[in-house]
């Protein structure tokens, strides 16, 4: 076992897996000689050579595009894009063709496709490097969505992404990178050295795609989560002295609908929190879920806390984010209803 | 012998601890392009995206039938608004590191770039800036205050604290709103110009990226229908030879010209030297002219330099040499113009020390002024209602529900 950020266990998990497969490639805007502008892809073209490890010209579009081309050729390609807010240009090859070619060639046809792209807001990055566009992706059929939010899923879930047969996009949640961030800007950073999910074991692993996480047991009201907002929701349980059952989703596509209504039926409560906008968020697909399967078992209204339905502002940034103190306020309402 | 196919990987001329190399660099002496007449048919200019037009010579002279004949005191102007752009970058640079600002993108080395062409252009042009064209401000008369409270999302701040630093605009300017994501400016420019066509006005419209940015597929889409419809627009890419950390063949660089790909759609492309003064207002001259008379429209590639880093977020020293900016075969805009206005007898070392010194403080005045309207971590702040603003130009219902539950949220 070693001590990892998020950074590292992310290389750790390309790196093992350009060493085991020599069909794995990645490739992206500055993943190469400067090893990505976050660092994830450090040392890695070092390693196993401009083959391997490809600087892109920028153009997501293409960049996706050749992926799919390779991965149809045999290859296992691992894409960068470099801020998920910057990944429009790829979506007509990601939603049109990298999510549909298994189906419309009956199965002849497929490109195993792993699209990793830093998501989420928290460090000042504007409209243009905040967004959480997560709920999109998950509209789509055929693809698999994944979002970890601690260095041992983030490497388990990015070497199960990188040996699917089905495309992923993974996104990485950038204020998590260094450490676990609680939604309290004022407080020193914390880093990954001070969490159990910092330990990382050093050779290969797996987390399940598909398989959701109870990081918290409790019976007062279960909080469905995912990414940088599972922290905001356990401190802001914990201030208020609610015993939550909180559970970190880690994937979106496929949904581990069994764990998520087992909690609430035990509960009878619910709060769903995510970063992104509320409106058609992921939120919405949950709570609809929940409804269906759980309805009769539950003993309040389902909560939604979740971003603004506006862009991500520069000068607003802890204003827009869905803080503790607005999980408290759905909690709150949630635990309180008759 | 039968070759097996092998990827090339484009080679970065040095490595950080290397000594530049600047040997890719194809140049022509300053003189030496032609200058065919505005009307000329793109299919017989293609030597233009090929050679490098210049029109400063290393003796500081301005020499061929490029050169512009401005008089002095423009030059003199030029320089001014060029060394205005520098300093003000430095400045703003500066107060990134104090951490008065998130986040700041300097165009060092590029200053000829925005502040020669937009002196070349009429006010009712419309352009297309990205992120590094802070010239085209300073050229159109914007005050340096209203800026530095963009920068500061401050109280002033005309995007009301909802862009990153440096993602200005100027509606009454005629300077488009800056986005953060590449290229999407390129078609929407060559929309406006062919706005202007329908309609029979004579603006033109102008845009700007970078050399990394023409690898998007909007570059590709804005240059098929500027040169179908013959629009009336100067496309700008401004070869400052990086993309963050990758060079400048990762964009295609290394086996053509961005400005050959003109001549691939049909229409013109000219390669300058984009550090002559000059040569960049004479080569947007003459397109601004091709355009507004109907010849249509022209890809201008500016060979220029990158020399400082991306942004306050990247650090160069990671992937090329320390001193690669001064080992530049093209020199720096603003010490070649000085020397020409000098070698005019217009100008002089004591007189450019006194100038630098009294731009120095006009932005440091307006420094001290724009802070009084908040920063991001003292004094005023904007009213948070204005972030739910705007989305829509009625706000609907559940934003104003929102904007309630965030009064309620933070105390009303």
């Amino acid at each position: 076992m070693a001590q990892m950020n998020m950074i590292q266990a992310l290389n750790s998990a390309m790196d093992i897996m350009l060493a085991r497969d020599p069909n794995v490639v990645v490739l992206g805007e500055d993943v190469g000689y400067f090893g990505g502008v976050f660092r994830v892809t450090d040392g890695l073209q070092r390693k196993y050579g401009e083959h391997r490890v490809l600087d892109t010209p920028i153009a997501e579009g293409a960049i996706v595009g050749a992926a799919i081309g390779m991965g149809v050729n045999g290859l296992r390609p691992v894409a960068e894009v470099q801020f998920a807010d910057y990944i429009y240009p790829a979506c007509d090859q990601i939603f049109s063709e990298l999510a549909r070619l298994r189906y419309r060639s009956s199965g002849d046809f497929w490109a195993p496709v792993t699209i990793r792209t830093p998501c989420g807001g928290g460090i000042r990055g504007g409209q243009t490097h905040s967004q959480s566009p997560e709920a999109i992706f998950t509209h789509v059929c055929g693809i698999k969505v994944v979002m970890p939010s601690n260095p041992y899923d983030a490497k388990g879930l990015l070497i199960a992404s990188i040996e699917d047969d089905d495309p992923v996009v993974f996104f990485e949640p950038k204020r998590l990178y260094n450490g676990p961030f609680d939604g309290d800007a004022n407080k020193p950073a914390v880093p990954w050295s001070t969490h159990a999910k910092g330990e990382v074991p050093d050779g290969y692993y797996t987390v399940p795609i598909g398989k959701a996480e109870i990081v918290r047991k409790g019976s007062a009201v279960t909080i469905v989560t995912y990414g940088t907002m599972v922290y905001v929701c356990e401190a802001a349980a914990k201030a208020l002295g609610i015993d939550a059952e909180i559970i970190d989703l880690r994937s979106m596509v496929p949904l581990d609908v069994d764990t998520i209504c087992t909690s609430v039926r035990k509960t009878g409560r619910c709060l769903i929190a995510h970063e992104a906008t509320r409106f058609s968020g992921f939120g919405a697909e949950l709570s609809a879920t929940i409804q269906e399967e759980c309805f009769w078992d539950l003993e309040a209204p389902i909560q939604r806390v979740a971003g603004w339905d506006t862009p991500y502002p520069h000068a607003f940034e802890w204003e827009y984010f869905p803080g503790q103190q607005r999980v408290a306020i759905g909690l709150k309402a949630v635990v309180e209803a008759a | 012998m039968p070759r097996k196919s092998r990827l090339h990987i484009p080679r970065h001329h040095s490595r950080p601890g290397e000594e530049p190399d600047f040997s890719y660099l194809e140049t022509s002496p300053a003189g030496a392009v032609a200058r065919p007449d505005v009307n000329a048919r793109a299919r017989d200019i293609g030597n233009l995206a090929v050679e490098l037009v210049r029109v400063l010579d290393d003796d500081h002279q301005a020499v061929g039938p490029w050169h512009p004949h401005l008089d002095p005191q423009e030059l003199q102007v030029g320089l001014r608004h060029m060394l205005l752009t520098r300093i003000f970058d430095e400045r703003m640079q500066r107060a990134q590191r104090q951490g008065k600002i998130s986040f700041y993108m300097r165009s060092f080395g590029e200053e000829a770039v925005s502040v020669a062409q937009c002196m070349a252009l009429r006010p009712r042009d419309m352009l297309f800036p990205s992120y590094r064209n802070q010239g085209l401000y300073i050229v159109r008369g914007r005050a340096l205050v209203d800026l530095m409270c963009q920068l500061l999302s401050n109280t002033r701040d005309m995007c009301k604290g909802r862009q990153l630093p440096v993602m200005y605009h100027w509606a009454d300017g005629r300077i488009f709103s800056i986005s953060g994501n590449l290229t999407t400016q390129f078609p929407q420019a060559v929309g406006w110009a062919m706005a202007a066509a329908i309609k029979g006005e004579d603006d033109i419209g102008v845009s700007w990226i970078g050399e990394g940015s023409s690898a998007e597929a909007d570059f590709h889409h804005a240059m098929l229908f500027a040169s179908v419809y013959m629009a009336p627009v100067i496309l700008n890419v401004v070869n400052n030879q990086w993309a963050i950390s990758t060079f400048q063949g990762f964009a295609g660089g290394e086996q053509r010209s961005f400005a050959a790909r003109g001549p691939g759609y049909g229409m013109a492309g000219i390669r300058v030297d984009g550090n002559d003064f000059l040569a960049v207002h004479a080569v947007t001259q003459w397109a601004a002219e091709r355009a507004r008379t109907g010849a249509g429209p022209t890809l201008i590639e500016h060979v220029t330099y990158r020399g400082a880093a991306h942004s306050t977020s990247d650090d160069p020293a990671r992937y090329r040499p320390k001193d690669d900016y001064e080992k530049w075969p093209l020199g720096d805009p603003v010490e070649r113009l000085k020397n020409h206005l000098i070698a005019l007898g217009e100008w002089s070392e004591e007189r450019h020390a006194a100038l630098y010194k009294e731009l120095e403080q006009h932005v440091s005045e307006s420094w001290k002024e724009a802070v009084q309207y908040g920063t991001l971590s003292d004094g005023p702040r904007l009213n948070r209602d204005l972030m739910f603003q705007d989305v829509f130009k009625e706000m609907p219902e559940h934003l104003r529900k929102q904007r309630e539950q965030l009064r309620a949220e933070q105390g009303g």
